[in-house]
């Protein structure tokens, strides 16, 4: 009884939501002085991505694209990202927290909490200042986490870059407010909308590139703290007992490699993905070590700056 | 997303087979809202639910919480699913609207579920103005409340056609029909003028899933359909391709000299390559050369498709603009009616300068006046002089330059503005527009001959305006009189607006209320601005207090100099000085609203000229004006030499 709906008879569900995108990234473009849009690599980026490309065309995106590399992401991550940027001539910048790095964090020894704080909370801060960025792109979705449900598209950030999730501007039709002062700064959230399932459904549609990682081959893994942790490389150090085995596995997102949990799965194509994705009994943040620290994480992340 | 089975892929011949039926699924986004405590996010915790969308991984979570923050006893707490910030859990309460996604064998759905305490009403407006549908929900046992009403009214303001009117916590009054029946009627009658297309009632428990997404038992007399039927088959047929071609132009492409595409979104109608456009602001014509896309270009593009768009003719377009159907026009105006919700913690003021945004273009206005706030609980049109923070009210607005749009009536996307503190950067109201005034039609610009330039030529000077600001008695009429005096004897032509002079007569009917203050303030400016387009060097000299008036004069003299100086004297040393006897009447208080006693004074943050009457000699001070007005070459070529006045 149906069916008809207001002019998009012809749009389809992604169609929608990929025009949503690029209008948002149009709309950043028209009316920041120095934007940037945060790579980091994962799927969500590489849809992120593909939708400033086409947002654009036939010109290129007028801004750069900024990766803040916390030197313990996955080695297929770092490659895949530089051929992306070879293939496609982005403006590709990367910020490593040097402080950090002087400082040896790591998220072994000193747990995920303190390196994501100082890896990549500050290290963004680092960037966005250093370059006087106004507006940053990310690739957060509102299906993946609770309080991400409660941002704007176009989230305001103070001078310090925290975020009040009191006071949040109203964000009425597709009006988006994009006034800041000095120092002050957006983050924007083109993909507010989409779905984990809206984000596979795109890349198999559009074909778009992806990490291998995301695809399942047997990887050496360890068990350890009830998740499947990948040895990427020699610093991870096996705990007594622990000795890496080959396992078919698979990621549903992508950190860092001693935080990030894979999973067991035989699916090797997109569709065989989309097929696990849609009979799947946990969210896609359960494999992430960083979003089980404490109750409301998130939230207290984002407010001192995280994306 | 919506559960599946392994077993249901197969059957539906493998991944892609099942996606392309999803790609076909319409979507509806509706809202739930209501008064506090109504069970708006219980609601929706509970659809979630039901269609089996919590993962196990968030259902331990929220196992977990409920223990922690849950009010529902030993049974989860399913309002803690979407009240997703600190402050919600600790309080129990929703600050700030949560979306939500879900889809059924039948629908995809969007929701916002939003605020129901009044000092969020903003967030609740947010979650409304991209719906089709709202629900308010209501407690069985209390009935309709003020934020029942409150929130049907500005679902009706933004333009919700249709309302489910959720009768909730129906358990709690023994599945009454009576109760039902009585809620549902006075709902009916405070809903009949509302314009509503369809205005649904349903029984209810959230909390325990009577009849949310399958009829329950316990209610037999409910012989319609469940909440989630019913929002699988309701038909929003919002208006699609026969309205008209409608493109807001948010960014023009020029990769290089041989290219240049306008990017937007189509707001309304379609529009196909040798399709006759006309550029809404300027009248002029052209024809759509090409529509292009990175995935090739497209021969037709409609309502939702964000596209760039080439024209066969070099025409004048930008940012603000709209392309669109030359036989249907929006309409092109610079003062319209409309209604506004307020989100301010400050009042709306009329005569203020506030910036006003649509979907592309953005603009200095003003209210010029304000015809009526709207009583929330009667729905009745009341006087007022500014609208608090929540209030609603019918407005006329006066913008600096022309907008393009239509009645939002007609057009969502293109009759829509917000309004924006040129101080603070927040967004202090929403707006509907709903038709141009006749006076913007009929009222257009007089060509003149003789311009601003030639009046000034013959004068040999050109134009500024000395905006002194200070607080009363702090020395600005003293420092303007004798510069004045000095400028006169070296053969400028110039004028002083004094505050004091001028609220003699122009200004005579204005007291010091802030709305007043602001008036005077904007024809104080609108007066200087026709001075100096008569070639003057004007000398206004007003307490003039709020930054925001300040910063619209300075914008509304464009290309003319423009000075603001702060004569800056402490309030004691006013006091003290008190030339007027006015300081000692305002402690008395026989003078209310005095600047600096009984209202503030916003001193500037940057002005051009800061003189410290304290460290400085009058003199000193006008030796100062003279620099600026000579590096601004204002005072023609004698000047420029440095050879003074």
């Amino acid at each position: 009884m149906l069916q008809k709906l207001g002019g998009y008879d012809t749009l389809t569900h992604l169609d929608r939501l990929e025009a949503e995108a690029i209008h948002i990234f149009r709309e950043v473009a028209a009316t920041f002085s120095k934007p940037v849009m945060l790579y980091s690599v994962g799927k969500d980026s590489a849809v992120m991505l593909h939708l400033a490309m086409k947002a654009f065309y036939p010109a290129r995106p007028p801004f750069p694209f900024l990766h803040v590399d916390t030197t313990w992401k996955f080695r297929e991550m770092i490659a895949f990202r530089d051929r992306m940027a070879a293939e496609l001539g982005f403006d590709l910048l990367v910020h490593v927290n040097q402080d950090g790095v002087r400082e040896g964090i790591n998220p072994i020894d000193h747990g995920s909490s303190v390196h994501t704080n100082i890896m990549k909370t500050v290290a963004l801060r680092q960037a966005l200042d250093a370059h006087k960025f106004d507006a940053a792109f990310g690739g957060a979705r509102r299906d993946e986490e609770k309080s991400r449900a409660k941002e704007r598209v176009f989230s305001f950030r103070n001078a310090q870059h925290g975020w009040d999730p009191k006071n949040q501007r109203p964000e009425m039709w597709k009006i988006y407010n994009t006034r800041v002062s000095p120092g002050e700064s957006i983050r924007v959230f083109p993909l507010s909308n989409w779905t984990e399932l809206d984000i596979w459904q795109y890349i198999l549609r559009e074909d778009i590139p992806i990490v291998p990682l995301y695809f399942a081959a047997p990887r050496p893994v360890v068990e350890r703290d009830g998740m499947l942790i990948m040895v990427d490389d020699a610093r991870l150090k096996l705990r007594p007992g622990e000795v890496p085995r080959q396992r078919m596995v698979r990621f549903r997102t992508l950190g860092c490699y001693p935080l990030t949990g894979a999973i067991d799965s035989q699916a090797t194509s997109l569709e065989e993905i989309v097929g696990e994705m849609l009979v799947a009994r946990t969210s896609e943040r359960q494999g992430r070590l960083i979003d089980r620290d404490e109750a409301g994480s998130m939230e207290k992340k984002k407010r001192e700056g995280y994306f | 997303m919506e559960h599946v089975s392994p077993r249901a892929i197969e059957q539906r011949d493998g991944v892609r087979a099942y996606l392309a039926g999803q790609e076909r699924k319409s979507l509806l986004r509706f809202l739930t809202c209501g008064s506090v405590d109504d069970g708006k996010s219980t609601l929706i915790g509970r659809l979630l639910f039901d269609a089996r969308l919590i993962f196990e991984d968030q259902l331990a979570a929220l196992e977990n919480d409920s223990r922690r923050h849950g009010t529902a006893g030993d049974d989860i707490d399913f309002a803690l699913l979407v009240d997703g910030l600190e402050a919600e859990r600790e309080q129990g309460i929703t600050i700030d609207v949560a979306y939500r996604f879900f889809a059924t064998e039948r629908r995809k759905f969007i929701v916002a579920d939003t605020p129901g305490h009044e000092q969020y009403t903003r967030n609740m407006a947010t979650g409304a103005s991209t719906a089709d549908l709202a629900i308010v929900l209501v407690d069985a046992r209390a009935g309709i409340m003020r934020q029942t009403r409150r929130h049907t009214f500005i679902a009706s303001l933004l333009g919700i056609r249709h309302i489910v009117l959720a009768v909730n916590k129906i358990d709690l009054v023994d599945f009454s029909k009576t109760a039902f029946d009585a809620i549902a009627d006075e709902y009916a009658a405070l809903t009949d003028d509302l314009g509503f297309e369809t205005v649904t009632a349903l029984p209810i428990s959230a909390r325990y899933g009577d009849n949310v997404s399958a009829p329950s038992e316990r209610l037999g007399w409910h012989e319609g359909p469940s909440l989630l039927q019913y929002l699988e088959t309701v038909a929003i047929d919002a208006p699609s391709d026969e309205r008209p071609f409608r493109f807001p132009v948010q960014y023009v492409v020029r990769p290089n000299l041989d290219f240049r595409g306008f990017a937007g979104t189509i707001a309304s109608g379609s529009v196909a390559v040798g399709d006759a456009v006309v550029v809404a602001k300027s009248g002029r014509a052209s024809t759509l050369a090409r529509i292009v896309t990175r995935d090739g270009d497209l021969d037709s593009a409609r309502q939702g498709q964000a596209v760039t768009l080439v024209l066969a003719d070099e025409v004048e377009v930008s940012r603000g603009n709209m392309l669109v159907a030359p036989t249907a026009r929006p309409h092109v105006a610079d003062r319209f009616a409309a209604n506004i919700v307020w989100f301010g913690e400050s009042a709306l003021v009329p005569g203020r300068s506030y910036f006003l945004r649509t979907e592309t273009d953005e603009v200095p206005a003003h209210v010029s006046a304000l015809k009526a706030r709207v009583d929330i609980n009667s729905f009745a049109r009341q006087p007022a002089k500014t609208l608090a923070l929540n209030e609603v009210g019918v407005v006329e607005i006066a913008t600096q330059a022309p907008v393009a749009f239509d009645p939002y009536g007609e057009n969502r996307a293109t009759g829509a503005f917000v309004l924006i503190d040129r101080m603070t950067n927040a967004t202090v109201g929403a707006g509907m527009i709903a038709y141009p005034l006749r006076r913007a039609d009929n009222i257009h610009w007089q060509g003149l001959d003789v311009d601003a330039s030639a009046r000034a030529a013959i004068k040999g000077q050109k134009p500024a305006v000395l905006w002194f600001t200070g607080l009363s008695g702090s020395g600005k009429s003293t420092i303007a009189n004798r510069l004045e005096r000095k400028l006169h004897a070296a053969g400028r032509h110039t004028y002083i607006l004094d505050g004091d002079n001028i609220r003699h007569g122009l200004n005579r009917d204005l007291g010091f209320s802030e709305a007043d203050r602001v008036e005077n303030i904007r024809r104080v400016a609108e007066t200087a601005k026709l001075m100096a387009d008569a070639g003057l060097i004007v000398l206004v000299s007003f307490i003039s207090p709020f930054r925001a008036e300040r910063a619209m004069a300075r914008t509304l003299m464009g290309e003319v100099a423009f000075a603001e100086i702060f004569v800056d004297t402490p309030l004691e040393d006013c006091a003290a000085r008190d030339p007027k006897g006015l300081y000692a009447k305002a402690r008395k208080g026989e003078i209310l609203n005095f600047t600096g006693i009984g209202s503030p004074y916003e001193a500037p943050d940057a002005p051009d000229i800061h003189i410290r009457t304290q460290e400085s000699r009058p003199d000193d001070a006008i030796t100062e004006i003279e620099r600026w007005l000579a590096a601004r070459d204002v005072s023609g070529q004698h000047f420029g030499d440095g050879g003074g006045i």
